[in-house]
């Protein structure tokens, strides 16, 4: 059409990709480079080779760290794939009010999990509404130290994660259950297959790109949690609830060892790349 | 389909009861401990859900020791920054992508779906440096850059723009308009849900988000709702009215957001799933 349509073409493009080239391109081989220098804000930077992912290695406190993203990952992402897909189920019924149910559900989704961290911090008190609730059922005799206690602490947090993530998984599992036509389960239905025969061989199975997507997505974000973490328990009691982000913001932002952070975030980084690879994988295969 | 049984139907309800209990319980929980007076004992046994003299004291008292006022603006003037600012720069990058042919266009088009998979707690640190550097500490600016454009907001509306036929673009350029007005005139008025479903998804993840601007803001006069409330929450730790008030007031507006346009809520979701 134009002969001119290179510049046009780039003319376009040039105010994303230089945005995108400033704050993401340009900062992530900076973070490279960083985590080979003992750069700490203060005192003139050095060049240090592996030095810094020698040090991590050696850090009991990372592993620490990666150990909790590790078990935060374990336990919340199979709770958010499979748990979603039943709330869909069971919301996409024609019932009257489900509309509002729906709606009601995705409200942990769009809240701030500041805000999100707080409620829990309140629901969780000693002297809280939960443990009242856990004592009158009979469910336990004294009162829980949700927040306060090492061995139940990554776990209560965990449910916080799970209790934010559900609508927003729910949605996706919905989108793929109107994604599969009707007449299969007409199909069924005229040769008598029960209801629960027809989630297991015909929606599960046809759910599995979603539920791919799901168990990516949720991966990847339990790599990330930090703000939970950082509202409800600041990493304690004990470091039983610092994760790996809560380390690397710690290292950088608090001790200001930037080249230490830095080195810490390129693991993450590689974790991610390699759940991100998966994704794109079965993206491809669908 | 086949009628369900009415057990079924109870069941249905009895499921969809427990779990809207777990989903909303705790948000009436909050918005009850910021309406309870200061003589009414938040603690006792049995808890009480409704207010025994409901009063808006809590909130009167968060504004007047906070400027909760002030967060909120500072709040919607990054929202709206950072949204107008990612549909415009990914609409305007993604025409190119989708619909004209120039040297290079795979190559910049990988790189930039592949700057989706980089964690923003990798160049948080970076970033901070470069904006601390551009003297972006303590502004609006420095909290929207990082917020400017998303390689997901190119992504969805090149998609969007796929989907429009030729034809239209084609007899535009017949009639003289040129390549930015066809942009604006003929393309964007065709791809509003998709701008409508971006513009929902980023102001989710500008107004919630925490950890930007707890790195690059120390002046409480740009702090947003979140580190309002954050504030808010190591000043009067041990009082859960004022706390629970502040909660409640920062969500009041995402809420109301949230009612007038459901269906774009949901459709972002939908969209942003393939982000990953």
């Amino acid at each position: 059409m134009f002969k001119n349509n290179n510049i046009v073409a780039y003319l376009f493009l040039i105010p994303a990709c230089s945005i995108l080239g400033a704050f993401v391109l340009y900062p992530m081989l900076h973070a490279f480079f960083t985590s080979l220098t003992d750069y700490n804000m203060i005192t003139e930077s050095h060049f240090v080779g592996m030095d810094n992912y020698r040090q991590l290695i050696d850090d009991p406190f990372f592993w620490d760290a990666l150990i909790n993203s590790f078990l935060y990952m374990i336990c919340v992402v199979p709770v958010l794939v499979i748990a979603p897909i039943f709330l869909a189920l069971l919301v996409n019924q024609p019932l009257p009010g489900i509309k509002i149910i729906r709606a009601l559900f995705y409200l942990p989704v769009i809240t701030s999990l500041v805000v999100t961290g707080l409620i829990w911090k309140w629901v969780y008190e000693e002297k809280g509404i939960l443990n009242y609730l856990l004592i009158s059922l009979g469910i336990t005799d004294t009162p829980v130290a949700f927040l306060t206690d090492p061995t139940n602490a990554l776990f209560s947090v965990m449910a916080v994660t799970i209790w934010t993530g559900m609508g927003y998984y729910m949605v996706i599992y919905l989108a793929g259950l109107q994604s599969i036509p009707r007449d299969l389960y007409e199909a069924a239905e005229v040769n008598g297959v029960s209801k629960w025969q027809q989630t297991l061989h015909i929606t599960i199975p046809l759910l599995k790109p979603s539920i791919a997507i799901v168990s990516v997505m949720s991966s990847i974000a339990a790599m990330k949690v930090f703000e939970e973490v950082y509202v409800m328990t600041q990493g304690g009691p004990l470091d039983a609830t610092k994760t790996l982000v809560y380390f690397i913001y710690q290292s950088a932002f608090e001790e200001f060892e930037m080249g230490y952070a830095s080195a810490a975030g390129v693991i993450l980084f590689l974790f991610t790349l390699c759940l991100s690879l998966i994704n794109l994988l079965i993206l491809r295969k669908k | 389909m086949m009628k369900a049984s009415t057990t079924a139907i109870v069941l249905r309800y009895v499921a969809l009861l427990f779990i809207t209990l777990l989903t909303v319980g705790p948000f009436l929980w909050l918005l009850s401990t910021s309406l309870k007076s200061g003589s009414e004992n938040i603690f006792q046994y049995p808890p009480v859900l409704l207010p025994e003299m409901p009063t808006l004291d809590n909130f009167t008292r968060v504004l007047d020791s906070q400027p909760f006022a002030l967060y909120l603006k500072n709040s919607l003037v990054v929202a709206l920054l950072s949204v107008s600012a990612n549909l415009i720069f990914a609409s305007l990058a993604a025409y190119p992508l989708a619909r004209m042919e120039f040297k290079g266009k795979n190559i910049i088009f990988i790189i930039i779906l592949s700057s989706m998979m980089i964690p923003f707690q990798l160049l948080m640190i970076p970033v901070y440096n470069i904006a601390i550097g551009l003297g972006l500490q303590n502004s609006y600016l420095g909290l929207v850059l990082p917020h400017a454009c998303t390689a997901f907001g190119i992504f969805l509306m090149r998609q969007a723009f796929m989907g429009i036929p030729n034809a239209l673009e084609e007899s535009a350029l017949i009639e003289g308009l040129n390549r930015l007005q066809i942009w604006w005139y003929v393309l964007l008025p065709l791809v509003k849900p998709s701008l409508a479903a971006l513009a929902i998804f980023s102001f989710i993840a500008v107004w919630g988000d925490f950890l930007w601007p707890l790195i690059i803001l120390d002046d409480p006069n740009y702090y947003t709702l979140p580190l309002g409330v954050n504030r808010l929450a190591n000043t009067f730790s041990m009082d859960w009215r004022l706390v629970a008030a502040g909660a409640v007031f920062s969500i009041i507006p995402i809420f109301m957001v949230f009612i007038f346009s459901q269906k774009y809520f949901i459709e972002g979701a939908v969209k942003g799933a393939v982000k990953g």
